[in-house]
């Protein structure tokens, strides 16, 4: 998991320290990363099946090659409002969890970044405390700012204890 | 392991569960040559085969078993319970023994001198060498096992080493062929009838023989497989369904001729395929039931009955996944029946039934299904005890136990936490019972019933799906989207228009449909799937008509599709919460849906009901001015339309004329079973002479009176506004309805009518007999309530002073009048009930007058508004003879404590 990586380089115990590979996304003009090896692909998701009596977030679920897999709605993770567009130009991330599929709607996919490790710092405190919640780290680019998305955070996983916390 | 060993172990294992089947099966039938052969020749080829790969305690035990079988087949011995208990005892030794030599591979320490002493004694005829009690084989065993696993990590001298985990020193080895060998040898020596020994020898050699020659013609070939490798190609098989689905699917979208014939090839193979498969992993149910007679003879011995188990349809296949998930419920049942269905010998036979008891099992196949069935002769249900623990337990209220029907006290046993056995045996009635039972078999998708008569038995019916992987559902559309409803729950289709012969009416906010004479409550798939309902009711729509345990229920969809082997996904684990689910599937189109849960379907029926009928009584209650009331329109003996309160029906019927008898001058006709009084609505005789009688049946406390009409016009739910009149007795008063004047008849009239004596059973004999009628005051905003319930208390022998606020009583308190109990509704819009049962109680003069409040909250609700505790008790409003019962209840506390 890129969070354990991520640990590791507060640790400053490397010359360069390893290099992370991310996959940039963007939500509205936000710029997110995901760690490459937590992704499987990226596919245009369509004919999303809605699933009634849902989480806000689940979008549906879909069949992508004979295999179920569950759109989340990364907008709604982040308390942003759903994208008022046609469907066709919303991209999906596949991940897998648990021997579970799921696809992460997002808005377009950017491209693929390699940084080092230690480079990557901890959220400022000051964030939406639901971004804090499901984001590992933030690089910082030149002119923007990037911001890591912890997949196990993001898919709700841990929902449910942050709630009885 | 060695191949050897391992084919050994698994044919031996199954022969062991036929000898322990076959030897119940002796032991009740001794005459039985056959049986006795059959088992002879299994234990026989056991001893061979342990004495070919070298397992002297095995063989050794099994040759002790063999002997005494030869000394029942040459009719030298006759076979008693005590020594069929020994053979099963070495039985038990044997697998044991085999446990052990699955893990390890090498046979236990330890000897089996004992039980080998004692077959040897009982072949010899000495009865008393028969065993006390089962209880000593365990403990021999357990020392071995134990002295086994010390030397397994021992110091071994002869290796002059540690032993390895498993291994077993020489020494220890000799050992064990010394004890194992001994009892052989001393039985060849002390036994003198070598020359029967030899004789029984030859007889099994006999059989053998007979064996051979019978066997060829039944002889199927067979491959052992491994159990992952069948599962491995039914999940591709499912695949392969899902894309052959998929390819018809482009196919009739794109009309292509070339695709045609080669898809047919495809389609039909697949689905031979998909069958051969399937019937790879199907066996016989019989596997499942293997271990019963064992364990009903144990059973019986224990609690000390005489139970014969009958089995029928043991050949019905079934997927072995399944087979896997129902062998613990039925143990369970079975185990049940044993101990509690069944009773003593000696009462079975004063209650004239033979003195064994009898458990029939059955399966057979119905319709993709498979149908089991577990009954026994013994008492029933306790119908009684079933409903007071359920009261107990808080299950269910003392006002619904009042409602339900003995078959729905019975159903209550599936609940959690419900045994009624008064005492814990070792068997069963630990309280986690036939709850788990239910899951068990819910999980798989499908479903339990059972039915019990009152000293004549109970009969559990189990309907399951004959595999798990591919069921076939019903594809329906609703604003929601598609969804798929698997067909094991499905009963019937109906199509429904606005004035067709089935039609959807609304009763309380609630959907009903009229359905050959009951009334099916419906709850639209669109609103329980979150959408805005699309169908009106008044409109053509299309009702799935489902079962679902006991609860018959119908689903209101758009249209339907058609009908679909899908294969089951599971549902990720975020949707797993989502109750009306049980999975999805991909269509052949390519488009995911998601199947319903019937389950889940029919828990939101039952909450959709109660909250309908909760939201209709607190309009009531809250807001005078909307306050409608269902009623049931009607012609009778006159153009001007008659009404009654539509809760206080049970059913319309239509009945054929011919069939109304007269009896002492008064109308009867056959009604269930019993004799319905029928009194015509018009007061006099105008019954139909032609065509059919409409009647309106009211039931209560299991009796049932008809009020026949002219025409059912029509149910309405409006404002009603009673204008008082005198027009005679059976009428309340007058109402607009439909815009037109109603009279709005008194149904308490009619039903003293149809049984003289009908209030007065509600209440006992002590509430008539008191020398004093009891005063009752009712406080309630509703006029048409006070005038339904005012007669039903009169006529129940109270003085009831009815008012419609709390003001009026605080008049009357002043006034210096006296009460025995305070009836107060709790939700008025000007008066607040719950302090005026406060003020009650601090009030020096009717602070200890009993205090019953009208509700139609829930118990949660009652709690949070203090209802509870400012109110002796809360009865649930419309509920009239829990109404009558409770003030009689607390009066006679009262009485009892002055």
């Amino acid at each position: 998991m890129n969070n354990e990586e991520q640990t590791d380089a507060h640790d400053e115990n490397s010359d360069t320290g390893p290099i992370c590979e991310f996959v940039t996304l963007y939500i509205g003009e936000q710029v997110f990363g995901i760690a490459v090896d937590d992704i499987r692909e990226v596919f245009h998701p369509h004919a999303i099946t809605r699933v009634p009596l849902a989480p806000p977030e689940i979008r549906g679920v879909l069949n992508l090659r004979g295999r179920i897999v569950t759109a989340i709605e990364v907008r709604t993770r982040l308390n942003l409002p759903p994208l008022e567009q046609d469907s066709n130009s919303i991209m999906a991330i596949g991940v897998e969890v648990e021997n579970e599929a799921f696809g992460l709607i997002i808005d377009r996919v950017g491209d693929v970044l390699q940084l080092p490790e230690r480079d990557c710092e901890p959220i400022p405190s000051n964030m939406d405390p639901v971004w804090q919640r499901v984001s590992s780290g933030i690089y910082r680019l030149e002119g923007q700012l990037l911001i890591i998305l912890d997949i196990q955070r993001l898919l709700g996983i841990e929902v449910q204890t942050d709630l009885a916390a | 392991m060695d191949d050897l060993l391992s084919d050994f172990l698994a044919e031996t294992q199954e022969s062991l569960e036929v000898v322990d089947a076959e030897l119940v099966k002796f032991e009740q039938q001794p005459d039985d040559d056959e049986t006795l052969n059959n088992i002879f020749r299994l234990v026989h080829t056991i001893k061979g085969t342990c004495g070919f790969l070298g397992l002297p305690r095995l063989e050794a035990l099994a040759h002790a078993g063999e002997t005494l079988l030869g000394k029942y087949r040459d009719k030298a011995l006759v076979a008693t319970p005590e020594t069929v208990s020994l053979i099963l005892i070495s039985i038990d030794r044997i697998k044991e023994i085999l446990d052990h030599l699955t893990e390890t591979q090498t046979e236990p320490e330890g000897t089996d001198s004992e039980i080998i002493a004692k077959l040897e004694a009982a072949s010899e005829g000495k009865t008393e060498a028969a065993p006390a009690s089962p209880t000593p084989a365990p403990e021999t065993i357990a020392e071995p096992v134990q002295s086994i696993a010390d030397d397994a990590v021992g110091y071994d001298e002869d290796l002059d080493r540690e032993l390895r985990p498993g291994e077993v020193s020489l020494a220890d080895l000799e050992a064990a062929f010394m004890a194992a060998d001994g009892p052989d040898l001393e039985q060849l020596a002390t036994e003198a009838e070598t020359a029967k020994q030899q004789d029984a020898e030859k007889q099994a050699k006999e059989a053998e023989a007979n064996k051979k020659n019978t066997e060829p013609l039944k002889l199927i070939q067979t491959v052992r497989v491994d159990v992952n490798s069948l599962e491995e190609l039914m999940t591709m098989v499912s695949e392969l369904v899902l894309t052959r689905n998929q390819l018809l699917q482009t196919a009739r979208e794109t009309n292509s001729d070339d695709l045609k014939i080669p898809l047919q090839r495809l389609s039909s193979v697949t689905a031979e395929l998909q069958e051969g498969v399937m019937k790879t992993r199907m066996q016989p149910i019989g596997n499942a039931w293997k271990k019963l007679p064992r364990i009903i003879r144990d059973s019986a011995q224990a609690v000390g009955k005489k139970i014969q188990l009958n089995v029928k349809g043991e050949n019905t296949e079934l997927d072995r996944q399944v087979l896997e998930l129902i062998g613990d419920p039925l143990t369970h049942m079975v185990r049940n029946s044993c101990d509690h269905g069944l009773e003593p010998s000696d009462i079975r036979v004063a209650a004239g039934k033979p003195e064994a008891g009898q458990i029939n099992l059955s399966a057979y196949h119905e319709g993709g299904h498979i149908v089991i069935e577990v009954s026994d002769d013994g008492a029933g249900l306790p119908t009684s005890k079933i409903r007071s623990k359920a009261i107990k337990n808080g299950t269910i209220s003392q006002a619904e136990a009042d409602a339900m029907s003995d078959n729905q006290i019975h159903r209550l046993i599936f609940a959690a936490g419900l045994s009624t056995a008064t005492e814990v045996t070792s068997l069963s009635g630990r309280g986690v019972g036939m709850d788990v039972v239910r899951n068990n078999i819910e999980q798989i998708g499908g479903n339990i019933d059972l039915n019990s008569i009152d000293g004549q038995g109970t009969t559990f019916k189990i309907k399951i799906p004959l595999t798990l992987a591919i069921v076939s559902a019903l594809i329906v559309d609703s604003p929601s989207g598609k969804f798929a409803i698997p067909q094991l729950a499905v009963v019937e289709l109906v199509r429904t228009t606005p004035n067709g012969e089935h039609r959807i009416e609304m009763i309380n906010n609630s959907r009903v449909l009229r359905l050959r004479d009951t009334l099916l409550p419906i709850i639209d798939l669109a609103e329980i799937t979150g959408a805005t309902p699309t169908i009106t009711h008044d409109g053509p729509a299309f009702v799935v008509v489902m079962l679902v345990g006991d609860q018959r229920f119908g689903v209101l969809v758009d249209s339907i599709f058609d009908t679909e082997e899908i294969v089951v996904k599971p549902l990720s684990n975020r949707l797993k919460d989502i109750p009306i689910f049980s999975g999805n599937t991909i269509l052949g189109d390519g488009a995911v849906i998601m199947i319903l849960d019937p389950n889940g379907v029919a828990k939101e029926v039952q909450a959709s009901e109660e909250t309908g009928l909760k939201s209709a009584q607190t309009e009531v209650n809250h807001n005078t001015a909307s306050d409608k009331t269902a009623m049931l329109l009607f012609h009778a003996g006159g153009p001007e339309p008659k009404a009654v309160p539509l809760n206080l029906v049970t059913r319309l019927e239509e009945i054929d004329p011919k069939r109304i008898e007269i009896s002492g001058g008064r109308h009867m006709v056959q009604y269930r079973n019993t004799l319905m009084p029928l009194v015509h609505a018009s007061g006099g005789l105008n019954f139909v002479e032609e065509g059919q009688q409409s009647v309106l049946v009211f039931t209560d406390n299991g009796r049932s009176v008809g009020l026949a009409v002219d025409k059912i016009v029509d149910i309405v739910e409006e404002v009603l506004k009673i204008e008082m009149t005198d027009d005679g007795p059976g009428v309340i008063g007058s109402a607009v309805l439909k815009g037109q004047a109603t009279e709005v008849l008194d149904v308490g009239y009619f039903l003293t009518q149809g049984f003289h004596d009908w209030f007065e059973r509600a209440v006992d004999d002590q509430a008539q007999t008191a020398q004093a009628p009891k005063r009752i005051l009712l406080v309630d905003d509703n006029a048409f309530f006070r005038n339904m319930v005012r007669p039903l208390l009169s006529a129940a022998g109270y003085d009831v002073t009815a008012i419609e606020s709390t003001s009026e009583a605080w008049a009357l308190h002043e006034a210096g009048a006296d009460f025995d109990i305070i009836v107060s509704d709790i939700e008025m819009p000007d008066d607040n009930g719950v302090d005026f049962a406060n003020k009650l109680a601090k009030d020096l003069r009717w602070n200890t007058i009993p205090r019953l409040a009208l509700s139609a909250l829930g118990q949660s609700d009652l709690e949070k508004i203090g209802a509870t505790t400012a109110f002796t008790d809360v009865v649930r409003k419309a509920d009239r003879e829990s109404l009558i019962s409770t003030i009689h209840y607390v009066l006679q506390l009262e009485g009892e404590a002055a």
